[in-house]
């Protein structure tokens, strides 16, 4: 028989959940994409359950996904941002999401810069928490919608070659990613310029590549991921305008190549510098697909953490 | 299962059930003139097993498929999410039309509590304001209702104790299309 709840109550990272959970979080989302879809596009599910987005950092499409696919679920949903409360006056992480769950929260959708926060809370508290990105770590249901989407595209992410592209060193797109295509069977390669790959990389049993020409050759997907110029403190690159030159990807490379890939990116997309808007608007590009799938994986994931037994 | 078999009672034998759905597959035309204002939907998962039939038979009846047919599954709907110890398996939903000002025909294995029957009613309101809603199951255990439901068509009413248990089986799956009681839920 196959599990019909997830073996986690917290989603804190890819690395943590189980095949079998991606999988159910993967069926859960296919039957919420068809509820999207209706002309009425909600369920009573979540109807007694208050849902809290605690967003320390900015976040334009990850909050509002939530919040659509919260109100969706038809939760009771507040929303909390680092710039307009206490954190400002010095209150501790977890002053404040006691504060918030003194008010009778379920669950919290957190994004916080430092690595880890998430766990540091889960330990803490009794609610659910969701990880919509911790720093540089992860962010679980960014790579759940990836490798959703490439499915629907390809049928399967097992045995298709993955290349990410960009800025692997300050992604937790990437990180989680890599953890979530491997678990489905998928073969990884990241590929950019060396001062932006991690050191070790290799160990996590990805390929590594800084010609992006071949590895667009060699894979079936290509998920090119932003410069994330707010996380640099140093110079990695000499100039956007060279890294455009040397790892941007335009239609031109793409029709050159003897199959036809898909393209993906989380957004957002600096359109001239990682994909050109050809490629980027192109029929091979999934991107808007992404953001469709989004609302329906953090349906999922809501869903089955909320309806989380024993 | 063959233990299951000598345990639980046949209370609609295989002979049975083939007739049991041609009745009530005629009683359903006798009822529905303008069957193409019919929607005969089952409710996942079990449901959707008798629903496939009566599809089957009707459309043998009629030499064609005028009425609507979908599957809908309650999971989101029901209200009993977090308040159970399991977890609720949740299936398709598969309703390409719009039940608006139609005949829509619910269609389960067993009646028991209603709470199914309720929550598929409730789910149906996403897809439209049906004119009528009615409901057809194949065991109606009468006496065990939650809601005040009833079912519209029958095809057997069984007047078994709360810790009964009744199960459906079927010819895809168990090899012998035939409705069993047991006396315990454990079984």
């Amino acid at each position: 028989m196959s599990n019909s709840q997830l073996s986690t109550k917290h989603l804190l990272g890819i690395k943590y959940i189980t095949t079998e959970d991606i999988e159910l979080i993967f069926k859960t989302a296919t039957e919420f994409k068809e509820v999207i879809n209706r002309p009425i596009k909600k369920v009573p599910s979540l109807r007694d359950v208050t849902i809290a987005n605690v967003f320390f950092e900015n976040s334009t499409r990850t909050r509002i996904s939530f919040e659509l696919a919260e109100k969706r679920l038809s939760a009771d949903v507040v929303n909390f941002s680092a710039s307009s409360s206490s954190v400002s006056k010095g209150e501790t992480l977890l002053d404040t999401v006691n504060n918030i769950l003194a008010m009778k929260v379920d669950m919290v959708v957190m994004r916080h810069p430092a690595p880890g926060a998430h766990h540091f809370l889960s330990k803490h508290i009794d609610a659910n928490i969701i990880n919509a990105g911790d720093g540089t770590h992860e962010h679980p249901t960014q790579a759940l919608l990836d490798a959703f989407s490439i499915r629907e595209k390809l049928g399967e992410v097992a045995g298709k070659n993955v290349v990410i592209v960009g800025d692997i060193l300050h992604s937790r797109v990437a990180l989680s990613n890599i953890f979530c295509l491997q678990k489905l069977g998928a073969h990884v390669m990241v590929c950019g310029p060396a001062t932006l790959i991690p050191k070790h990389i290799d160990k996590l049993g990805v390929q590594v590549e800084h010609d992006v020409r071949k590895a667009l050759e060699w894979c079936d997907v290509a998920n090119v991921l932003r410069i994330q110029l707010e996380r640099q403190d140093i110079k990695y690159i000499p100039s956007l305008r060279e890294y455009a030159l040397y790892f941007g990807i335009n239609k031109k490379m793409l029709e050159n190549l003897e199959k036809e890939i898909v393209i993906m990116h989380p957004g957002p997309i600096n359109r001239g510098i990682e994909l050109t808007s050809d490629a980027a608007d192109s029929g091979q590009s999934i991107i808007l697909d992404q953001v469709e799938n989004g609302v329906a994986i953090r349906m999922a994931v809501l869903y089955l953490l909320a309806g989380k037994r024993g | 299962m063959s233990s299951d078999m000598e345990q639980g009672k046949i209370i609609i034998s295989s002979d049975q059930f083939q007739l049991t759905i041609r009745r009530l597959c005629h009683q359903i035309l006798e009822n529905h003139i303008h069957i193409e204002d019919l929607c005969v939907i089952g409710i996942q998962e079990r449901g959707v097993l008798l629903a496939e039939r009566i599809r089957s038979e009707l459309v043998e009846m009629l030499g064609d498929q005028p009425f609507k047919y979908g599957k809908l599954d309650i999971a989101f709907y029901r209200d009993d999410f977090r308040r159970r110890d399991t977890a609720i398996k949740v299936a398709a939903t598969d309703i390409d039309f719009l039940v608006e000002n139609k005949n829509v025909l619910l269609v389960d294995d067993v009646l028991y509590t209603g709470r199914s029957v309720h929550a598929a009613m409730a789910a149906l309101q996403d897809f439209g304001r049906p004119r009528k809603i009615e409901m057809l199951c194949l065991v109606d255990r009468r006496f065990n209702r939650h809601f005040p439901i009833h079912a519209n068509y029958t095809g057997m009413a069984v007047d078994a104790l709360d810790e009964a248990y009744v199960r459906v089986q079927w010819k895809i799956s168990h090899g012998e299309d035939r409705v069993l009681l047991f006396s315990g839920k454990d079984q």
